[in-house]
């Protein structure tokens, strides 16, 4: 059996003033697979990826990548992985021809492979007009796609997203989708990605893990997931505004604005049963949507459930009641 | 990594420290070379003429070698801890933080660079000081070897300012407040024997004292204190600093939580 892309087993971080960001988390992510790592903020993602790229010191476990301990062999490790982090962390004076190509200098690679790859990578991500300017004068999203640039500059095997897409204009986010897909398609690169965009995760990902307080609560495949959806929220808007919520049996029914409601579905229930009754009422519904994409409204109430946990334990601890 | 592999790591982030300090040479090439220019024109020129002699040379001879030693001191320091706090400040060091380039390859690089720098700006003064005095250099092989080591323990210091450097002033501190006042107390524009036996003794405490007075030795032949004692004390100070920067590479202190 192939080893996996990536293992992270008992991993614990423990930072300098006692804040418990990891508590032993297991993961696997099989080669090939696009990834999702999703949590609210502080939740320990960030900590666990920049474990695996050697940017943060773990205080216990182990990781492997492609069966290579990064206890034992970081340096061979490191040759599989491409990392693209949160935030941007070139130096924004070098030409953007310069960034990409020193990266592919500390890997060894010589610059007579560096330099097509440099052109193959720039001119795919739309950068190449740009390559000889300096990299502070390039706009938010071609500074991302500069980051993925170098990332691939030493074609790693496993490539590591942390919120590639973030403050990317839709136009954009959707180009570097499509990008992200053919790297794991074609070149069968294995994605991990990170993102608060939940919409990204359900559309590009294969399997999700959700991490909350420093502990995976759930890793599963994205259909599975979503197959768990107990309740779905559509926003209904109206030909005509209404006094108040009507009352439709069997639903919960909430006026959001006077010509817009929101109307809950539970799962095994008919959404047109709801519709025959409002159209009884004299209701007119002239369109409708999710009122949030599908894996968010899963993972908001996975991460609700463990927030509510928690507080009750932490009651239970010190005697008193829990928040509602 | 393989050797070759290591060699090209190594000359990428050489020839990317040497772009960084000639790209911005107004403010890393240009200012030494005035400051150095103005002590020649007022310290060697003007007053020096009415001082006389120091050791049997005339003072302008006397302090070519100091103020060549002075620059690349304070540029082969100031250019790694400027440059590797930069490159914390903007996260750069996370490209090779994250690559397979081994830590020693990462030290050495930049101090490399620091060196480059250094010599670069030790070279611009010695050229300046040609238009104010012949110089001769009495043995060259000591002068080339102790201005290089003499760049390289400065360089490692520097990047251990910039390890340790949490905001921009930490790395001004040490240049400000310990090396220039140890320069300028290192016999770069006297010689010890002129001060009385106490404070003779508390200038043998300065270590730049005795880079300067190698130097000295190499360009005129005199120094005020023997030289291979200085030029061991020199490498083993490299030798320490250097397994202490890479130390706290291997450990992340200061670039990694």
């Amino acid at each position: 059996m192939a080893e996996p892309a990536l293992s992270i087993r008992g991993l614990t971080k423990v930072y300098g003033n006692g804040f418990q960001a990891l508590k032993g988390i297991d993961l696997d992510v099989a080669e090939g697979d696009f990834f999702a790592l999703l949590g609210p903020n502080g939740a320990g993602k960030s900590t666990t990826l920049g474990v695996v790229c050697s940017l943060v010191q773990k205080s216990a476990g182990k990781v492997s990548i492609f069966g290579i301990d990064i206890d034992t062999d970081f340096a061979r490790a490191k040759y599989h992985l491409g990392v693209v982090p949160q935030e941007f962390n070139f130096n924004q004076f070098e030409k953007v021809i310069d960034i990409v190509l020193d990266q592919a200098g500390y890997y060894g690679m010589p610059r007579r492979e560096a330099l097509p790859r440099a052109e193959e990578l720039l001119r795919d991500l739309g950068l190449w007009d740009k390559r000889n300017g300096s990299a502070r004068m390039l706009s938010g999203g071609m500074k991302r796609r500069l980051m993925i640039a170098r990332a691939l500059m030493h074609r790693p095997r496993l490539l590591i997203l942390d919120e590639p897409t973030a403050g990317v204009d839709i136009e954009l986010r959707r180009s570097m989708w499509e990008y992200m897909r053919r790297i794991n398609r074609e070149e069968g690169t294995t994605i991990i990605l990170t993102t608060h965009y939940l919409e990204e995760a359900e559309s590009l990902c294969r399997n999700v893990a959700i991490i909350n307080h420093g502990e995976i609560i759930r890793n599963t495949s994205v259909r599975d997931l979503l197959a768990e959806l107990d309740t779905e929220t559509f926003l209904l808007d109206l030909a005509h505004p209404v006094e108040a919520a009507p009352d439709v049996e069997g639903f919960e029914v909430s006026r959001v604005e006077p010509a817009q409601l929101a109307l809950v579905v539970h799962r095994g229930q008919r959404i047109n049963d709801a519709f025959r009754s409002l159209s009884e009422q004299g209701i007119e519904v002239v369109s409708m949507r999710n009122r949030a994409n599908r894996l968010e409204e899963m993972f908001v109430t996975m991460v609700e459930q463990g927030n509510d946990a928690l507080d009750r334990a932490a009651a239970a601890a010190s005697g008193k009641e829990a928040r509602p | 990594m393989s050797p070759t592999q290591i060699a090209i790591a190594l000359w990428t982030l050489v020839v990317k420290e040497i772009k960084r300090f000639t790209r911005i040479w107004p403010q890393t090439l240009l200012p030494p070379s005035i400051t150095m220019t103005m002590y020649f024109i007022i310290f060697g020129s003007l007053i020096g003429s009415r001082i006389g002699e120091m050791d049997g040379f005339s003072y302008m001879d006397f302090i070519v070698p100091g103020l060549i030693m002075m620059a690349v001191i304070t540029n082969s320091y100031s250019n790694v801890a400027s440059s590797f706090f930069s490159n914390k400040f903007q996260r750069s060091i996370e490209e090779m933080m994250v690559s397979p380039m081994p830590n020693w390859v990462i030290l050495l690089g930049f101090v490399l660079g620091g060196m480059a720098r250094g010599l670069g700006v030790g070279l611009i003064v010695t050229l300046v000081s040609l238009f104010f005095t012949r110089i001769s250099v009495a043995h060259p092989l000591l002068t080339v070897g102790v201005v290089v080591l003499t760049s390289a323990l400065f360089s490692i210091g520097g990047f251990i300012n910039a390890l340790l450097g949490k905001k921009f002033d930490d790395i001004s501190i040490v240049p400000t407040f310990i090396l220039t006042p140890l320069t300028y107390l290192g016999g770069v524009f006297y010689s010890i024997s002129l001060l009385p036996a106490v404070w003779q003794g508390v200038s043998m405490l300065n270590p730049i004292l005795y880079m300067v007075n190698v130097f000295r030795y190499g360009f005129l032949g005199v120094s005020d204190i023997p030289v291979g004692w200085a030029l061991a004390a020199i490498v083993a100070f490299i030798a320490v600093l250097f397994g202490v920067a890479l130390w706290m590479l291997e450990h992340g202190k200061g670039i990694r939580s």
